[in-house]
């Protein structure tokens, strides 16, 4: 998902309290003279256990890890609880993993403060905490047990769950769960030496979910039944920007099942006892909007005066900020004839295209909130749900299920479907259950899009072929503006990835700039973020350059990456190159492509042929640095779904809009990878001893240049704009 | 207004409009909630059920069109269904949503074709989406489901890193380095 941990580390002159205080100011309170967390906490129940916020014992010797993040599809639950379970020596069998309930100063992420899963920090940002608590409730259960045999705590050992001694006194956790509870927890407790971990590495570290998610019984928002529960769905206005200018709700009330019909700020909710009567209700309805301040551009409109700007013909009070920048500025727009390289490149609006649209289920009574539903930032949600029924962000209770992917759509500032689902629960009031669905149109028709980006890019090069100077335009609609987080520097989820390549380290005059117009179509993160678009422009003008310049792109890579001290880097590169073999198969061309993004570093062999004028894939040779990997098998299925998910986008991927309105509606206008069309992802994982860095997201930006890269080698056409495969050319 | 239905071989007495698609009356009348809603035309396959032994799409299924069928969704594999062993054994779900029709729509294939092959297996599922892209370790637990599949995957409790003599960092032991291809 997002950037905004990384985000609010790189805010100069914003620190971690003023974000928060900035957060809670949009939640509508205002307390002063209390922590940032107590103050996100407020009025919540949530009390750690004896042995801390993140283990539970259950008296049967059954472990059960608490996990802050939610897990929709990374496989983070599977991680966190081995980081536990090896810390504490548990018996992986007998360890389960729930969803914490949501509170900032028990769960917030170790990296922003507030609740949140996304920047591919799960594993990251709980790495020390979850070790310390792992060792510290082991110390515990050790201490109880010398206390109890009368023996020193150095003699006493822990092995799959069982506290024992030399001497044959043995006893499980549950038999000792009372006398552990009372053992002062150590403040600084000794982790083990990871040469003796016998969990976090192997392919012992599978998923916990795989069976209730092959027989239908996990449990997500869709699920969720109720007494008394009613439905809602929302008719939204066909373009962004508008409101309700009047309705007549008396047909939709005449439908059966339907209870109420209600304007709301985001249009006309209709709440009935099923899903299929709220549906009926609102094609019933009849809806006049006002449009006074709609976009009413069309993407390609919108794309031209993207690239307007970048071509320096944009409005005059835009402002571009300079990133990476060194050098002679006008050296790098100086020069002439062949030794000049210079291209632009377009990408699309991109919908996350969840396989469960958004939906929410919220009780609302007094000012008391509960919500149910695949919460991806509580504490966001917390607070805009405060912000609606008048109350403190700890009064808002949320129980976190699984969702049916995200991709970063769950999370936004603010919380736009949630907060429908809470208005509309206010509304109905008396504590009723209200389950907000949207349909899949409504689900891909409600912006909070990847946005649309131009890049601009000129190359000189030198007299050995590696570039001298680098001017770099890059046009977006910046994602992070109207956060709490208002930005002092250029939006990283803007350029990272070019800002920070080892290209442009490797290059001695580097004039890059940023240009962010307003839109008014929402904007949000989307799997990998900035890197969607910056691995590809730095990927696929690498190969373009090295063509240029007569060499092999991956001794051109391998040189800059040594000028640039890039050691990283270079790894993955040559572990991907050395385990895809000297040739593709038959018929097929490689394309390489190598990128870092939230602190992993993913180089892949491509293998590419056209069928019928497609692009098919067949094998892609991953390599990824992702530091310690503590799940060898979930890192691989990382890299298996985020290549697939950049593939789809890379070949299909396009939202566009005519006059405002959005064209696409469901998955037969908005085309996604099948099985049909799916790569066979092999993963290789660079040994590494440093702290675990992101999985989750780093394995999706690499594909497309790789894509990209084979299509140059096959037919020496580059690819200026995204998606591969177009409705219309 | 009464319907009866046979669903995974009982009768039950509906109540919802005949107009009403299968889907919903599995989920919101009879708490069946396996099936998922996806896309609600038939696009996505999240909603696979199977009629008559062959896989249907339940969101655009009428049930006014099932008088006499029979219906089978993922609740009636039971668990340990041949398929659903082998999904566990890949841990082929990531979010999972997809996952029930991805199921009935490869168990719907195992039925027809003992021994599929990747056309098959494109054939049959290509109906499905998976946005988390699990189709490779779909694509083995279907041929590992079907006893297609050679040497046994690792098993959950066996494997051990495998070392790595490339660094030096003492911890590169535990991290290791791991090759692993899922999809043949």
């Amino acid at each position: 998902m997002n950037r905004l941990i990384q985000k609010l580390q790189r805010q100069e002159g914003v620190s971690r309290r003023d974000v928060v205080v900035g957060a809670t100011l949009v939640g509508g309170a205002l307390l002063v003279g209390c922590s940032p967390a107590d103050l996100m906490s407020a009025g919540s129940k949530v009390e750690p256990g004896a042995f801390g916020p993140f283990i539970q014992f259950d008296p049967d010797g059954a472990v059960t890890v608490l996990s802050k993040h939610i897990e929709f599809g990374q496989g983070n639950h599977a991680g966190l609880a081995a980081i536990v379970a090896e810390e504490l020596d548990a018996d992986w069998s007998r360890i389960k993993v729930v969803h914490a309930p949501a509170n900032a100063k028990l769960y917030g992420n170790t990296t922003a403060g507030i609740q949140l899963t996304g920047g591919s920090s799960a594993i990251s940002n709980s790495w020390e905490q979850l070790r310390k608590a792992g060792a510290g409730a082991r110390a515990m259960f050790v201490q109880a047990a010398a206390t109890r045999w009368n023996l020193p705590v150095g003699q006493i050992t822990v092995k799959d769950g069982v506290v024992g001694h030399a001497s044959g006194k043995s006893a499980g956790f549950g038999e000792l769960i009372a006398e552990a509870a009372n053992v002062t927890p150590p403040e600084n407790p000794t982790l083990k030496d990871p040469k003796t971990f016998t969990l976090i590495g192997t392919d012992r570290v599978r998923r916990k979910d795989s069976l209730i998610k092959s027989n239908g019984s996990a449990r997500y928002t869709q699920d969720v039944q109720l007494p008394d529960m009613l439905v809602a769905v929302v008719a939204h206005a066909p373009r962004f920007g508008a409101t309700v200018k009047s309705f007549d709700a008396d047909d939709a009330k005449k439908v059966a099942g339907v209870v109420d019909v209600y304007e709301i700020p985001t249009g006309i909710a209709v709440v009935a006892d099923t899903t299929y009567a709220a549906r009926m209700g609102r094609e019933a309805l009849k809806i006049e909007w006002d449009e006074g301040k709609v976009e009413t551009r069309g993407s390609a409109t919108i794309a031209q005066q993207w690239r307007d700007i970048a071509a320096g013909k944009g409005p005059a009070d835009l402002k571009w900020q300079a990133f990476d920048s060194k050098g002679d500025a006008a050296a790098a727009s100086a020069g002439k004839g062949a030794g000049v390289f210079e291209t632009t490149y377009d990408f699309p609006y991109l919908a996350h295209a969840t396989m469960e649209p958004m939906n929410c289920v919220a009780i609302v009574s007094g000012n008391k909130v509960k919500l149910i539903h695949g919460s991806q930032a509580q504490t966001l949600d917390q607070m805009n749900a405060a912000k609606i029924v008048k109350t403190l962000p700890g009064s808002v209770e949320i129980e976190t299920l699984f969702a049916g992917g995200s991709f970063g759509r769950r999370a936004n500032f603010p919380s736009d479907y949630v907060a429908e689902c809470v208005t509309i629960a206010q509304k109905v009031g008396q504590g009723r259950p209200v389950k907000l669905v949207w349909t899949r149109e409504d689900d891909m028709r409600a912006g909070y899009y990847r946005p649309l980006v131009h890049h601009a890019v000129r190359v000189t090069l030198d007299k050995d072929g590696y570039p001298a100077t680098w001017r770099h335009r890059i046009v977006t609609q910046s994602i992070m503006k109207g956060s709490p987080m208002p930005s002092k520097g250029p939006d990283q989820t803007a350029i990272e990835g070019t800002a920070g390549s080892p290209y442009l380290k490797a290059t001695p005059i580097v004039d890059a700039q940023l240009a962010l117009p307003e839109g008014g179509v929402p904007v949000l993160w989307w799997r990998s973020v900035g890197a969607t678009h910056n691995a590809f422009v730095m990927e696929h003008t690498i190969d373009q350059l090295a063509l240029k310049a007569g060499k092999d792109p991956v001794e051109y890579r391998r040189a800059l990456y040594a000028k640039a001290g890039a050691q990283r880097h270079l790894a993955a590169l040559n572990l991907a190159v050395e385990k895809a073999g000297p040739r593709p198969a038959a018929g097929f061309a490689r394309g390489v492509a190598v990128h870092e993004s939230f602190g992993s570093v993913v180089a892949q062999v491509a293998e590419v042929k056209l069928v019928g004028g497609e692009p098919r894939v067949g094998r892609v040779v991953t390599a990824i640095d992702c530091g310690v990997a503590v799940s060898p098998d979930q890192v691989a299925a990382q890299m298996e779904g985020g290549t697939c998910y950049g593939l789809s986008a890379a070949l299909y991927g396009e939202i566009t809009l005519t006059d405002g309105r959005v064209d696409q509606s469901n998955f037969d206008t908005y085309r996604v990878l099948r099985m049909n069309e799916a790569p066979t992802v092999e993963t290789y994982i660079v040994p590494s001893g440093n702290p675990p860095s992101g999985v989750g997201e780093p394995g999706t930006p690499v594909i497309a240049p790789a894509v990209a890269n084979a299509l140059l080698a096959l037919s020496k056409t580059p690819t200026s704009r995204l998606p591969f495969v177009r409705a219309e050319a | 207004m009464t319907s009866t239905l046979d669903i995974n071989g009982k009768a039950v007495a509906v109540k919802a409009d005949p107009q009403t698609p299968l889907l919903w009356v599995l989920r919101d009348e009879l708490g069946l909630t396996g099936t998922k809603f996806g896309c609600g035309m038939a696009q996505c396959g999240a909603c696979t059920v199977h009629v008559n032994g062959e896989p249907m799409r339940s969101c655009v299924t009428p049930i006014a069109a099932l008088a006499g069928a029979r219906i089978a969704t993922i609740e009636s594999l039971g668990g340990q269904h041949p398929l659903q062993q082998a999904w566990v054994k890949h841990d082929v779900p990531q979010c999972g949503y997809c996952q029930s029709g991805q199921i009935m729509s490869a168990a719907a294939l195992l039925a027809q074709t003992k021994s599929p092959s990747d056309e098959d297996i494109d054939n049959a599922m290509s109906g499905n989406i998976c946005r988390c892209g699990t189709y490779q370790r779909i694509r083995a637990a279907i041929k590992d489901a079907a006893g297609l599949t050679g040497a046994p995957m690792v098993a959950a409790d066996a494997a051990k890193p495998a070392a790595s003599n490339e660094v030096d960092d003492e911890i590169a032991a535990a991290s290791g380095s791991t090759g692993r291809e899922k999809g043949q």
